[in-house]
């Protein structure tokens, strides 16, 4: 194997690229983990206030929500399984749902946030800081674990945009499909935050 | 090289694992209406990790991968959840 | 000799002409020797500024009052000076520089397993280093925190706390990416028969290490997020006027900046661990307790980080908890220095500079360790938070641990990285001045800490003087000990063959091909049949 300075000695091995991705998944898991450690502190230091602001955030929008990312998570799934079988068009299909559905999430997102604006409440606004610590703390809180979920989301996006378009030009195929996996393992993981998230701040009260 | 993972999830599987979600987040939903106190928070998390559970081991194929990356994924959370227990041995008992 | 040494030479790596030529050929290569040598200048360069910041330090501390500066400069000084040595240095350290360079080769592969991703990862280091640099000049001025960042003061100065922390999210995130590759690496690339428990034990301290870059950091990287929100947005987290709990802000800290310390010297325990048994010409003593206590040290190092916090007003079963899990983590250092004395014994010790760097190491790290008891201990603890002995501590472990390391693995491996040979003469007597000064330097500090001094104050009481005096001395002479081995090292010579190939006698994979090595480390990727401390496995 000639080695140029400038051409890495890269090797296909998908094993590890599928490791990567999971060591990958980790770090995020550990990233999200200590903001969850933050909403709990606080949730145990001013449970009362936790109890009554959750009620300011619309359930069904955040239960729409949830919704569009579970069927994401399984149309991703699903486009795996119809690489694996060579099937190209369904691949894509699948792939522009999810991305699509993503969009549906944002777009959700907007409108939440932008009533809350609207109403003068997001981080450091006046009248946000004239409640009560415990309300401040979740709204905070909100704004920041659902803010850092949907710039994931984002990302998750795009990098499944990319992926589309190898799927398109054929390099991503039956034979090779290692990043369209680990594509998909990156959005189950954006599901999977959210699967927190949504009860923890519009549920539980 | 690539993996010989002849290993296919029908569609079929999928959709039932996506069925089985929506059905625990309506579950979960139900739960946290009732008024359990302090067990709300309990019931919701144990629902919600039985959710990432199916989805780490179906949607993301953790059944099928090899035992070192469950073991990996186990020890994961574990040193998460020792993180949290180890912080609230100090804001429990201030 | 392997078959490798009579095999006609390949063009070593420094030499090798690619596509591009030149400075390009470097910034843009993914070999990872040469990716190793580019933190080592960027590295090197970056410490030694520290080590300047550090003896300015001590220049203002060698009598009472204002001396050469401010109070506002000191702990301008004193911040720069912890970012530096630990984010710019000691974290990346050993990992970045020997990690990268030897650990493919030791495991018989060509490369790591993402070498794109570890040039990028350089790119980050260097991005943050920069990051971290400029807030010395940008905004209102350098920041005064300390390298803690402690809340609710680092969301008040008006100092450029902000881009320090992104600059050190920015390391962060190089650190990951290392973390990351490594443990791929020794996952997928060891070469045919090794197995993990034929891998040299600095494999599995860098495998012990990657996982705690991996999971620690992002604790770290979305607590500084967070430092932002609350400097930027006001958002409350750390701000007792908005609700918040700075002791919260110091968990979190923690909680990366504790393991931090096992990124430092775990590295560092490995390459002693390599330095030794080759210099014992023996198989290691406890080859399977070194591996294993390398991954339990990482393990239980995750849950002792209260152990900084025991003054800060933390509830009490908490401060017990710590106490107790911080005396469980010493067991599995201390099977460590048992076994490395095992492995002296009865071994044919040659007496040569790498080997003085580990006996200088074992003894400074000792007393470090043994401090740390004293910390450990809440009873104790409470008298010394915050004082000099505390700063005399972390000196003598990361310092003493990882910085003698360092300096031990570039004697140890610097025939082999850079094909030359230095005098062993002047090496020895640099490392005795260095030694000395750093005693000098380092142990008065303890005694102050007990009469009481308190860090982080550019003055003291007079009763503080004469000790200071002792200590700031100390850094000169320290200082010239490190003059004399840079210098030595610079003046080496090109060496023969039989000089840089394996000069120590080494029985891992690295000293088996020629030094420098070529490009793709090995002509064929060797089979492995034995153990890597057993001779020989030969090299094609």
């Amino acid at each position: 194997m000639e080695q140029t300075s400038s051409h890495s000695i890269e090797h296909r091995d998908d094993t590890a690229s599928k490791l990567g991705m999971w060591l990958f998944i980790f770090t995020e898991i550990l990233l999200f983990g200590g903001l969850f450690i933050v909403y709990s502190v606080y949730r145990y230091k001013y449970p009362v206030a936790f109890h009554l602001a959750n009620q300011e955030l619309n359930r069904s929008v955040g239960l729409v929500n949830t919704i569009i990312l579970l069927i994401s998570s399984m149309t991703v799934a699903m486009s795996v399984s119809a690489i694996q079988q060579g099937k190209k068009k369904l691949t894509i299909t699948l792939l522009a749902i999810t991305i699509f559905l993503a969009l549906l999430f944002l777009v959700n997102k907007y409108f939440e946030w932008g009533i809350k604006f609207q109403h003068g409440l997001y981080p450091g606004s006046s009248i946000l800081h004239e409640l009560s610590h415990g309300d401040i703390l979740f709204f905070g809180l909100y704004f920041f674990m659902t803010g850092l979920h949907a710039l994931h989301i984002i990302i998750g996006m795009t990098l499944l945009a990319v992926i589309l378009a190898k799927v398109k030009n054929e390099r991503i195929n039956s034979g090779d499909f290692v990043l369209l996996e680990n594509g998909g393992l990156y959005w189950h993981l954006v599901d999977l935050i959210w699967i927190f998230l949504f009860p923890l701040f519009y549920l539980i009260h | 090289m690539s993996e010989e993972k002849q290993h296919i999830v029908s569609y079929k599987n999928n959709a039932l694992v996506l069925v089985a979600l929506l059905c625990l987040t309506m579950l979960t939903v139900a739960i946290t209406s009732v008024e359990l106190g302090p067990w709300n928070v309990t019931a919701a998390m144990l629902i919600a990790s039985l959710k990432v559970g199916i989805i780490l081991t179906y949607f993301m194929h953790l059944k099928f991968e090899h035992v070192i990356l469950r073991m990996m994924v186990i020890m994961v959370v574990l040193v998460f959840t020792a993180l949290i227990v180890i912080t609230f041995f100090d804001y429990l008992y201030r | 000799m392997s078959a490798d040494h009579k095999s006609p030479r390949l063009p070593g790596y420094l030499e090798y002409q690619g596509k591009h030529k030149g400075l390009l050929a470097w910034i843009l290569s993914t070999d990872h020797k040469r990716i190793g040598l580019l933190y080592f200048y960027c590295m090197s360069t970056l410490a030694l500024a520290g080590v300047v910041l550090g003896l300015l330090m001590k220049l203002e501390l060698i009598a009472p009052g204002q001396t050469i500066m401010t109070a506002q400069s000191y702990n301008g000084l004193f911040t720069l000076h912890g970012l530096t040595m630990i984010f710019l240095f000691v974290i990346p350290g050993l990992i970045a520089v020997y990690g990268n360079f030897m650990l493919p080769i030791m495991i018989g592969a060509r490369d790591v397993a993402f070498p794109k991703i570890n040039l990028l990862s350089w790119y980050l280091y260097l991005l943050g280093a920069l990051i971290v640099l400029a807030s010395q000049f940008l905004g209102d001025g350098p920041p005064d925190t300390g390298w803690t960042f402690y809340a609710p003061y680092s969301l008040q100065t008006h100092t450029n706390v902000l881009a320090a922390v992104t600059g050190a999210f920015i390391l962060g995130f190089s650190s990951i990416l290392t973390g990351l590759n490594f443990v791929v690496t020794m996952h997928q690339m060891r070469a045919p028969g090794m197995g993990f428990f034929r891998m040299p034990l600095f494999g599995w301290a860098l495998y012990g290490t990657a996982w705690i870059q991996l999971l620690a950091t992002p604790v770290v990287g979305i607590t500084f997020l967070m430092v932002v929100a609350e400097r930027v947005l006001h958002i409350g987290f750390f701000d007792p006027t908005l609700g918040g709990d700075p002791i919260l802000y110091q968990h979190l800290f923690w909680i990366y900046s504790h393991p931090a310390v096992y990124i430092m010297i775990l590295p560092a325990m490995g390459a002693i661990t390599e330095i030794i048994i080759t210099f014992s010409n023996r198989i290691v003593f406890g080859y399977k307790a070194i591996a294993l206590s390398s991954l339990a040290i990482a393990f239980v190092g995750y849950f002792v980080w209260g152990h900084h916090m025991f003054t800060s007003g933390m509830s009490d079963t908490a401060r017990w908890a710590f106490s107790l899990l911080t005396f469980l983590v010493a067991i599995p250092s201390a099977i460590k220095v048992f076994n490395w004395t095992a492995t002296l014994y009865k071994g044919s010790i040659d007496l040569q500079p790498p080997f003085w760097w580990a006996m200088a190491f074992i003894f400074v790290f000792m007393i470090g360790g043994f401090s740390g008891l004293v910390l450990g201990a809440i009873a104790t603890d409470v008298h010394v938070q915050d004082t000099a002995f505390v700063v005399a501590h972390f000196h003598y472990i990361v310092f003493g641990g990882t910085g003698f390391a360092f300096f031990g693995a570039l004697h140890y491996w610097y025939p082999k990285m850079f094909g030359k040979v230095y005098n062993r003469r002047r090496a020895n007597i640099g490392l005795l001045i260095f030694f000395i000064g750093f005693n000098l330097l380092y142990f008065p500090m303890f005694i102050l800490g007990l009469m009481g001094m308190p860090r982080r104050y550019f003055d003291y009481l007079p009763e503080f003087h004469a000790w200071n005096i002792v200590s700031t001395a100390g850094s000169w002479i320290l200082a010239t000990g490190l003059i004399f081995i840079i210098t030595n090292l610079l003046k080496a010579r090109k060496g023969t063959s039989e000089e840089i190939d394996n000069p120590w006698n080494g029985r891992t994979l690295e000293w088996q091909i020629q030094s420098p090595p070529p490009p793709e480390n090995f002509k064929e990727i060797p089979v492995i049949t034995k153990g890597p401390y057993e001779r020989h496995n030969t090299v094609a």
